[in-house]
């Protein structure tokens, strides 16, 4: 059972970034900053009303029911502000406060899936967008950011908000790119994953679907083993037995070091044979010792 | 190796209607059987979206709402896979999550022009 002062750092690093990327889809990108100020204050309004009043049983929920009014309100104000102060001007803002905010599973993954595009986006330097990365995807705070990158609060805090300026001069939208761009985004959406260090289902499951898009839009059996590698960690080795015999990667010592791999502790005689075909296929020293050693620990 | 058409047939009300999980839970199992196609070299091309609402126009002009949602045969999808042969094909649609709510898969070869 976390902690409550455990569980709001613990909230922010997962739902950070789901409540602002629904948001900025909902407002379009050149309000990042509107949907940033709302989701900080959302979870502002949760460190202060969970501490007097307990953590709620559902906290996600809390977080996306005051993230929805929040957001509500601020567009009526917008609203207000245009009728009261400029009547008859076209609101050219996407949602209105009468639409709802859509927090479901489905909206919440688009969303994100968008955002990660967006951020990732050619336009903007690469270590703007590993720094726009880690604020709204991870939910990593400033601080951390500028130790991550070895340099201060004031340097990241310049660096992003110098992207997010270019961005909105780009008039990027949160789109999804054509197939060629694809391709290039999806690798460093995989990339991305893979810096999360723990092995969490959420991880594993991400870098599965990263790679079923990839896949079909581009083959390689790069691809394919890896995909099959993230499948064994999402759905378990058994399935992921049944899919890596019908990828038929013959010739390829890779493809049975993976086999070995994923028999590894379910059919350790199999596990062995196909570890001992790998070392027959590798090419290098390297790889045959790095082979040799998977055999060992058997 | 030939392409071939795989045509979902099924029923619209036996899909995930409202609650969120399930329908997430069915859509990662599309994507992880379409993956693993692709994984093999042999997925072509998703089939194009179809609205839930049709028509069916027979002989003497005469036009009723579709699709035929009484036969439990409404198309509901179709996509193209490559194979070696009309076998294999057949082995690919196996993994076709219509089958878990009841449905079926017509496989056609695609004929060489």
């Amino acid at each position: 059972m976390i902690e409550q002062q455990e569980l709001i750092p613990y909230l922010y690093r997962t739902e950070y970034r789901k409540i602002v990327s629904v948001l900025c889809r909902h407002f379009g990108f050149d309000q990042i900053e509107t949907a940033e100020d709302i989701a900080g204050d959302t979870f502002l309004a949760a460190s202060e009303t969970w501490a007097l009043k307990g953590v709620p049983p559902n906290p996600a929920a809390w977080l996306y029911h005051v993230a929805k009014n929040k957001a509500r309100n601020y567009l009526y104000r917008h609203a207000l502000f245009e009728n009261k102060i400029f009547p008859g001007l076209q609101s050219t803002a996407p949602g209105s406060y009468q639409e709802e905010i859509d927090l479901s599973p489905q909206n919440i993954n688009d969303s994100q899936l968008q955002m990660m595009f967006a951020v990732c986006h050619p336009a903007i330097s690469q270590e703007a967008q590993i720094g726009l990365s880690l604020r709204i995807l991870c939910g990593f705070g400033i601080e951390e950011i500028a130790a991550a990158f070895l340099t201060n609060k004031e340097t990241i805090n310049k660096r992003l908000y110098r992207a997010k300026e270019k961005l909105r001069q780009e008039k990027i939208k949160i789109e999804l790119p054509g197939p060629a761009e694809i391709d290039r985004r999806l690798e460093a959406a995989i990339a991305y994953w893979h810096t999360q260090k723990s092995d969490t289902q959420e991880k594993w499951e991400n870098i599965l679907q990263l790679y079923n898009q990839l896949l079909q839009i581009e083959y390689s059996p790069v691809a394919a083993l890896n995909r099959t590698y993230a499948l064994s960690k999402a759905n378990g080795k058994e399935e992921a037995i049944v899919e890596a015999e019908k990828l038929n990667l013959a010739g390829n010592h890779f493809y049975y070091t993976l086999l070995g791999e994923l028999y590894t502790g379910l059919n350790n005689r199999k596990a062995k044979q196909y570890f001992q075909k790998a070392r027959s296929l590798a090419k290098t020293r390297a790889d045959r010792q790095a082979i040799q050693k998977k055999i060992d620990r058997l | 190796m030939n392409e071939f058409l795989l045509v979902f047939r099924g029923e619209y009300q036996a899909m995930p209607q409202g609650d969120p999980e399930e329908w997430r839970a069915m859509a990662k199992k599309w994507q992880d059987w379409i993956g693993g196609i692709a994984a093999q070299n042999k997925w072509v091309a998703a089939g194009q979206q179809l609205s839930p609402e049709g028509k069916v126009v027979r002989t003497n002009g005469v036009i009723t709402d579709g699709p035929y949602t009484e036969i439990k045969e409404t198309l509901i999808g179709y996509c193209t896979v490559r194979a070696e042969s009309l076998e294999n094909a057949a082995e690919l649609a196996k993994g076709c999550p219509i089958l878990t709510v009841g449905g079926n898969v017509e496989v056609r070869e695609i004929s060489a022009s």
